[in-house]
């Protein structure tokens, strides 16, 4: 943050004109806030407060008019149903294998090897990225179900290898998590491409010079100056697919039996199948501790580098 | 330079260019369906073109049931919300921008978290309050929950643009004696067209593919989105209506195509969402 306050302007301590134009208190200066502030309160906060209360009753959308407290019940029931330990198993697998390990790895993989080459290449490749990124969650979902059907494209190129299966029955969540990598890689490509481009270059030609082979540069100077820009990218990723919930939900619907649903997907069945909102909500609840902490293990990171 | 390092460049080169096709390739696979199902008649799930090419799936969608109305309701509450939340952002990112104050610091961190919150999980105590207050099914209501999710992210990037355009340029404003919004109204935002321009479009394109919100909030079919209608005629038809499952797919993915191309000439090629995330 680099902005001056107004105040200090000499031309406007110099002249002292109009005082009462000038932005004295704070809630002046803070008026135009106000509308950002009261979405946010109302849409944001509100809902939020709302879910923590809600996750201590038993409120369910039919049945009984009365809502009761039933305290940490909601919780003690999460933490004993194999269901809902199973999806969030199969969330931080989806995570950590889709997020963490697939978009973060291949976006700067594709943004070192885009570097300094020709602009033809770059707009090819960055452009055919991007538009993974950009076709809307229920088309990509469509795109993949029909790509890793029985009768779809990847077994029509695998089909002299006698291999052909429909992909989302044997193999749902590695499905899922290729198809998540497809879709979201554009955003950590774009991510690195802008930290690189701030890299000196000389600073790499002085350790090739020095005789650092390719591996050693990356390694040992390139990570390090652009390592805050892995953290937040790692914790925006993170939060997005965390949240997953279209392309999932479109391409195996959780399916076979249980085999891909990840928490929103179990969230989703217990809130608006089976009307169980206390119990939808408290999960809502532990999905955000869930990202709150993967959030504070980057931050450490990135403190115990500096 | 020796002749091996030259030689070793090289192979270099070659082996980044395999890479770089390969992914290339590996990306534009799984689109390949859709393009080869949308214009044969009839298509199945497989990308097995049999070149007998027509428009039959294009004109079967092209209706007020399957096609107009989801795409106008898209249209209005993308539209909606892309300009409400610029609106709002543009105010919001006002004082982070030009004020220095320690109440502005910390609502820049609150903007910063909230970013990163996953909105499915936010979904549930948002439907339970709507359902008690009766907005269940009311688009403006979907359409302020939306501009309140995606604020956050809106307000960061403005505030980013903002600070491209030179104080100096106000300062003699305020002497004049211009208030905030005048000189917010008149200097700053005439200057940052293309900021506003990319959060509109940002926000537009993130909402027209958005297919939980509107999946949860409205009911009515007549009422929602074509993010939505896609996923029923898809449950619904699509078993035996591939082709004009592509086809829609096709249509409703077009003005996504379209506003990136526009953004990305507007913008020089570089899209500057990146410049806006290093904050």
């Amino acid at each position: 943050m680099t902005s001056v306050a107004p105040l200090e302007a000499p031309a406007v301590r110099a002249l002292d004109a109009a005082p009462r134009r000038r932005p004295r208190n704070w809630l002046v200066r803070l008026a135009p806030m106000a509308p950002a502030i009261v979405l946010l309160l109302v849409f944001f906060a509100g809902p939020m407060l709302w879910s923590v209360y809600t996750a201590f009753t038993n409120l369910a959308l039919t049945g009984s008019s009365t809502v009761d407290f039933i305290g940490i019940d909601n919780f003690t029931r999460m933490a004993r149903d194999p269901s809902f330990l199973h999806s969030l198993e199969l969330t931080l697998i989806f995570v950590v294998g889709s997020a963490v390990i697939g978009q973060n790895t291949l976006g700067l993989l594709i943004a070192l090897l885009l570097r300094g080459r020709s602009k033809v290449a770059r707009a090819a490749v960055t452009g055919v990225v991007i538009a993974a990124w950009a076709v809307p969650e229920t088309v990509a979902g469509f795109c993949w179900y029909a790509f890793l059907y029985r009768t779809g494209t990847l077994n029509a190129l695998l089909g002299h290898f006698g291999i052909a299966q429909n992909w989302l029955y044997t193999t749902p969540m590695l499905a899922v998590i290729i198809a998540n990598v497809w879709r979201g890689t554009a955003f950590s490509m774009l991510v690195y491409s802008a930290a690189l481009s701030e890299v000196p270059p000389d600073l790499t030609e002085a350790a090739a010079v020095d005789g650092a082979s390719g591996w050693q540069r990356l390694r040992h100077i390139t990570l390090p100056l652009i390592r805050r820009a892995i953290v937040s990218n790692l914790m925006l990723i993170t939060l997005q697919t965390l949240a997953t919930f279209g392309l999932i939900y479109v391409m195996t619907g959780g399916g076979p039996g249980t085999a891909s649903q990840t928490t929103p997907l179990y969230m989703y069945q217990q809130s608006f199948k089976f009307y169980q909102l206390g119990y939808g909500t408290a999960m809502a609840l532990v999905l955000l501790v869930v990202g709150a902490l993967f959030s504070v293990i980057y931050l450490r990171l990135i403190r115990l580098e500096d | 330079m020796t002749d091996l390092t030259v030689a070793r460049r090289g192979t270099t080169r070659t082996v980044t260019f395999v890479v770089l096709a390969i992914i290339a390739v590996a990306f534009l696979l799984p689109f390949a369906w859709l393009v080869i199902a949308s214009v044969q008649p009839g298509a199945a799930l497989s990308a097995h073109l049999d070149w007998t090419f027509s428009t039959a799936n294009f004109r079967a969608v092209l209706n007020p049931d399957t096609m107009y109305r989801p795409i106008l309701n898209s249209v209005i509450i993308s539209g909606g919300t892309a300009l409400l939340t610029v609106f709002v952002a543009v105010l919001a990112a006002y004082p982070l921008s030009r004020y220095q104050s320690r109440f502005g610091r910390s609502f820049l961190y609150i903007i910063l978290f909230s970013t990163g919150l996953p909105i499915t999980a936010v979904m549930v105590p948002v439907y339970a309050m709507y359902s008690r207050i009766n907005l269940v099914d009311s688009i403006p209501a979907t359409i302020a929950f939306m501009s309140a999710a995606s604020l956050p992210f809106a307000a960061w990037m403005m505030k980013n643009f903002m600070d491209g355009v030179p104080i100096s340029l106000e300062e003699a404003a305020w002497t004049d004696g211009a208030g905030w919004f005048q000189s917010l109204h008149r200097i700053v935002l005439p200057l940052m067209v293309p900021g506003l321009t990319v959060v509109f479009i940002f926000t537009f394109v993130l909402q027209w593919g958005n297919f939980f919100v509107p999946f949860i909030l409205l009911l009515s079919p007549e009422k929602q989105p074509a993010s939505v209608t896609i996923y029923t005629f898809f449950s619904q038809y699509g078993q035996v209506a591939y082709g004009e499952l592509a086809a829609f797919s096709i249509l409703y993915t077009l003005p996504v195509v379209v506003f990136y191309s526009a953004l990305s000439r507007v913008l020089g090629g570089a899209f500057s969402l990146t410049g806006a995330v290093k904050g």
